[in-house]
């Protein structure tokens, strides 16, 4: 049980996905302009990514000790389909969900999150718990990170900024320190 | 024919500067910042990245007509899985101690945006020699986007560059530029000077149409 919380407060805080990780840093800093949108977003890629979890320990399970090689292959047609079949069901549930999202959604595919989950959880040979654990965390952190750049850029758009540093590079040095803030929860589990 | 070859030069050098995936698209940031904490570790990625997209784009290029546009994106992602596959062991055999540090972001060459983003926007809809040329200078616009980046995080952070030591023992080296946070930080203001650069060039050519348009 330990070891679950552990997992749990580990991909969420401490070794966070976006912001130490560097993982999906295309939806971050793309759909991170408001806070609905991007928790939506977040919230879709968790629900990818637990069912990520599912398919890869299937994977490895049962196919992946004959042919190690087809790893990544098989890693990324399992994502691809899973959200190929979410794009369906957004499509079906809430057109103006659909709507909002855009492009970004096909773009799960290549949100390096996802396949860094499947990856990162096969070189730590999770279980099936562990891994889905470690999903949520990780998802529930991605979430944590857009939410609070989007908070941020939502409250800056109502500020004086210079021309200059607007969009991107804007984005990127508040990602910087929020991801310094981040760095003191490393020192969250040393005393256990 | 002259203006053939034009267009095939204008492709070939737009992904280094004007185009550059990095800092004019904003395209392929992730392993970008996980890896460059070293010049040594940005080339190794650059490499690597170079070959999955001319590899992807010449074969993407050459079967474009039998990829069925519905599943076109699946296809194209396999093919990318499997030069990253290549590359990924070829690595491995060569150079294991660079493959070590790097590790899971390897593979993760797969989910770079601006692989996918150039079969899909550019290779899928052009001829070979066309989509060869646009994947070779993209990649090597995101080879000198991850170097400059790998080599002022490792200068900073480690006084050195490329291993060699630059300083004396005086210099305190600043950590933070080769943790997480110096990766988000340097990009940032990367993109500051391109977007200063890009601004000047503007009022410059503005100027330029200005004072002919005064002459006329």
């Amino acid at each position: 049980m330990q070891d679950l919380v552990w997992i749990f407060v580990s991909a969420l805080l401490i070794n966070n996905f976006v912001l130490s990780y560097f993982l999906g840093l295309c939806p971050f800093l793309g759909v991170s302009n408001s806070l609905e949108t991007s928790f939506r977003l977040g919230m879709a890629t968790t629900f990818v990514m637990l069912i990520t979890a599912l398919c890869s320990w299937v994977l490895n399970t049962y196919l992946l000790i004959y042919a190690p090689y087809l790893r990544l292959i098989s890693f990324i047609v399992v994502i691809a389909s899973t959200v190929q079949f979410i794009e369906m069901l957004v499509r079906k549930l809430s057109p103006a969900l659909f709507r909002a999202l855009g492009i970004f959604l096909p773009l799960i595919t290549t949100n390096c999150a996802i396949l860094g989950l499947a990856i990162f959880a096969t070189n730590k040979s999770y279980g099936l718990i562990e891994g889905l654990v470690y999903a949520l965390g990780a998802g529930l952190g991605f979430t944590l990170a857009m939410v609070l750049l989007a908070g941020l850029r939502e409250e800056s758009e109502l500020s004086d900024v210079p021309a200059l540093i607007q969009g991107t590079a804007m984005n990127l040095i508040i990602a910087g320190i929020l991801s310094m803030a981040f760095m003191g929860f490393a020192g969250l589990f040393s005393a256990a | 024919m002259v203006k053939a070859s034009q267009q095939e030069y204008e492709e070939l050098i737009k992904g280094i500067w004007r185009d550059n995936p990095v800092f004019a698209q904003v395209l392929g940031m992730c392993p970008m910042l996980a890896v460059t904490n070293s010049a040594i570790n940005a080339i190794a990625m650059g490499g690597a990245t170079f070959f999955v997209l001319v590899g992807s784009s010449f074969l993407v290029a050459a079967f474009k007509s039998w990829i069925p546009k519905q599943v076109r994106i699946s296809c194209f992602i396999i093919i990318i899985a499997t030069f990253v596959t290549v590359a990924d062991y070829t690595l491995l055999a060569l150079i294991p101690g660079v493959h070590k540090e790097l590790g899971a972001f390897i593979p993760l060459i797969v989910a770079n945006c601006l692989i996918l983003g150039r079969q899909e926007a550019f290779a899928s809809k052009s001829t070979i020699r066309l989509a060869l040329l646009d994947a070779i200078g993209m990649a090597a616009g995101f080879m000198l986007a991850l170097l400059m980046l790998g080599a002022v995080r490792e200068i900073l952070g480690d006084g050195a560059l490329f291993g060699i030591k630059l300083f004396g023992t005086q210099f305190e080296p600043w950590v933070i530029m080769i943790l997480p946070p110096g990766g988000f930080l340097t990009l940032g203001l990367l993109l500051l000077l391109f977007n200063w650069l890009a601004v000047k060039r503007r009022k410059f050519l503005d100027e330029v149409i200005k004072a002919e348009r005064g002459q006329s």
